[in-house]
């Protein structure tokens, strides 16, 4: 509640925000004190589907520190350093009273403690006493701090991020800044932002957050696949997103990429009204995934381990194992045992039975300490995915080991593919390691370029491909995935990107090969349509997105996707595709 | 210097819920206790960050050290503490 109450006026530290916002102070009692609330429709990338309305609550970036300033008193810059963080551990503790007895209030209470900590105290007076101000003296007794918690490792490790948090919180309240991280309104709300780093989103509460709203970002971002995940409606890349005022009400269209402002409270309700039948609706279509005509495609899973497998998501089985989240954030690898008892916990899991593993995906962009990778000065175009086997070799083998034996104890046959895949000997060398150990198919993902350009060949050495499209996109288009500025190049309906889907497409249909998707772009009902039409026979997503998919492809037929994709295939730019494929399937669907 | 050695029994180890109630009944000693691992550098048992740079582990061994009126009464009462459960009572008490 503080963070609300302490802004005293909407857009708080921007700017930007100050000739835009007219009735900006914050609460929707604007209104009776004269002047409408700004009304007005925002576009940006529509990244997960939904639509949702709420009260705005903004999240504060974290505070920069200005230039280093001389200090002349150097007990009163002491007490306001010390102030700061004893205002951190009283707001901490206060969060923590609110969630008691739960995890995530032990957790806020353990962190209560770290700013009340007399050693970070300590520091701080030392940092003060060699002639740093406040702020600087915060920061760095903070990043002293954080060392000695990463060199403990493990969950001790871990907890560095709480003291990012406290070292955010307590620079802002050094500067007089607006408290950073996500606000805790006590109230339903949409959460607007500059961007959701990974810390932020551990926080985030889907039981109060109704949709999100960044201004930077892309398809791929952290925020849009937190967003998909917890079937969120959200919008990034809003460049108008630092005009929306702190208190006001929106609705979020994370279909078309559209935030209206301005809106009245009664607005807003009817929308969630109508978003909650709409919901009611989709639910409805169950069953395995098939075209209007029957064509089967099959509609599968993106997880990161069995406690993703929650029940009622009504896949046909998982599409993307994403076995890296045994791996990050520890000091050392994760022992072959280990391996095997997660691994087998999503094969017995499964709905359906089938599993497809993807072998570990990091390298020097997804660092793991423990593989001891030289730093790279392009690390996305570096040592990353099955290339990490080119300096060691062993951590593919503990894994493949860990997964054949998984499949014996499980009875289950997992699906193996490996990552980054880019030539032909790569695919066969994967291919031969893997059915040494008994792994009866064996694929690879098609992110690369030139893998895709070469799908038909990659299939002379394996039995299936999986397209990831984020990473293709980035690649094919020479575009950071997390570049906000370029995300429109990012955008899976781009001709460029679907031309190598249909290089797969055609290569699996010659070779009478399962080709799937198993990046966000068949998370989306239309494109889902065009990927079918392009020879795709699996669409692999997070649980929220299968109903949408579902219900798009059941009327829509396979003659229809196959138009489509020619459609999209030839169209100028995104925006056109998308347009000239809906008119498409809605005239079609006139028609009958 | 009186010195008692414990294996933490909580099943977190020195983390979390555990390490906050360690160190606030280190707070509350009259004297300054200090924690170790091993040989390691010892810390003030009454700071967060400190206990928890120690990496304590279930199955750990630390060792409290203290000096002074009191410490013997101080470290009795700590090493108890860690040598409880403290995760298990959490989850019967709540």
């Amino acid at each position: 509640m503080a963070e609300t109450g302490a802004s005293p006026a909407a857009g708080t530290g921007r700017a930007a925000a100050e000739e835009t916002v007219t009735a900006g102070t914050g609460e929707a009692l604007v209104t009776e004190t004269g002047g409408a609330p700004a009304a007005g429709t925002l576009h940006g990338l529509g990244v997960s589907p939904g639509r949702a309305a709420g009260r705005v609550c903004r999240m504060a970036d974290p505070p920069r520190l200005p230039a280093p300033r001389p200090v002349a008193d150097t007990a009163r810059e002491t007490a306001l350093a010390l102030r700061a963080l004893e205002e951190v551990a009283a707001e901490l503790s206060a969060r923590a009273g609110r969630a008691p007895g739960s995890e995530a209030g032990a957790i806020l209470e353990a962190q209560s403690f770290m700013a009340a900590d007399p050693g970070l105290r300590e520091t701080v007076e030392e940092n003060v006493a060699a002639g740093m101000d406040a702020g600087h003296a915060v920061d760095a007794a903070c990043g002293h701090h954080r060392r000695a918690l990463l060199e403990a490792g493990g969950h001790f490790a871990e907890r560095a991020a709480d003291l990012d948090d406290i070292r955010n919180r307590a620079v802002a309240a050094v500067l007089g800044l607006p408290v950073p991280g996500v606000p805790d309104p006590g109230h339903p709300f949409v959460l607007v932002a500059g961007d959701l780093a990974p810390a932020d989103t551990v926080n985030l509460d889907p039981a109060t957050v109704l949709a999100l709203v960044t201004e930077k970002g892309g398809p791929t971002s952290h925020t849009a696949i937190l967003a998909r995940s917890r079937g969120l409606p959200a919008v990034v890349a809003c460049r108008g997103a630092p005009e929306i005022g702190d208190g006001t009400w929106v609705s979020v269209d994370g279909t078309a990429g559209e935030v209206v402002t301005g809106l009245a409270e009664e607005a807003a309700e009817e929308i969630l009204r109508r978003a909650a039948a709409e919901r009611r609706r989709l639910a409805a279509s169950t069953g395995p995934g098939r075209t209007a005509d029957g064509r089967a495609v099959e509609l599968l899973l993106n997880i990161g381990s069995a406690a993703d497998l929650g029940a009622g998501a009504q896949a046909e089985g998982v599409g993307l194992f994403r076995t890296e989240f045994l791996f990050l954030g520890r000091a050392d690898a994760p022992g072959f045992e280990e391996q095997v008892a997660a691994y087998e916990a999503v094969l017995r899991a499964s709905p359906g039975g089938k599993v497809v593993v993807r072998t570990l995906d990091a390298g020097t962009d997804k660092p793991l300490p423990f593989l001891d990778l030289p730093e790279e000065p392009n690390p996305a175009l570096g040592v990353r995915g099955l290339r990490v086997g080119r300096v060691r070799q062993d951590v593919l083998d503990v894994q493949l080991d860990a997964i054949a034996e998984a499949a014996r104890a499980s009875g289950v046959q997992p699906w193996v593919m490996a990552p980054m895949v880019t030539t032909a000997g790569e695919a066969a060398d994967f291919a031969a390691r893997a059915r040494a150990r008994g792994v009866t198919r064996v694929g690879a993902m098609i992110e690369v370029p030139a893998a895709a350009l070469r799908a038909g060949r990659l299939l002379r050495e394996l039995d299936f491909l999986s397209i990831g499209t984020n990473d293709l996109s980035q690649y094919a288009f020479a575009a950071d995935r997390q570049h906000g500025e370029l995300a429109d190049l990012l955008d899976p309906w781009q001709a460029g990107l679907l031309r190598l889907v249909a290089e797969c497409g055609r290569a699996g249909r010659a070779a009478g090969k399962p080709v799937g998707v198993c990046g966000e772009a068949a998370a989306d009902p239309l494109l889902a349509t065009v990927l079918v039409g392009l020879g795709v026979t699996s669409l692999s997503m997070s649980a929220p997105s299968l109903a949408p998919v579902r219900e798009r492809l059941a009327r829509t037929s396979l003659a229809a996707c196959e138009t489509g994709a020619r459609i999209a295939l030839d169209a100028d730019d995104p925006a056109a595709a998308r347009e000239a494929v809906a008119g498409m399937t809605a005239a079609g669907a006139a028609r009958r | 210097m009186p010195e008692r050695t414990v294996t933490i029994a909580s099943r977190t180890g020195l983390h979390a819920r555990p390490a906050k109630l360690f160190v606030q009944a280190a707070q509350a000693q009259g004297v300054p206790v200090r924690i170790r691992v091993g040989d390691g550098k010892p810390a003030p048992a009454t700071s967060m960050l400190a206990v928890l740079a120690l990496g304590a582990v279930h199955g750990t061994e630390v060792t409290l050290a203290a000096e002074g009126p009191g410490a013997e009464a101080a470290l009795d009462s700590l090493a108890a503490l860690l040598a409880r459960d403290l995760d298990a009572e959490e989850a019967s008490g709540g």
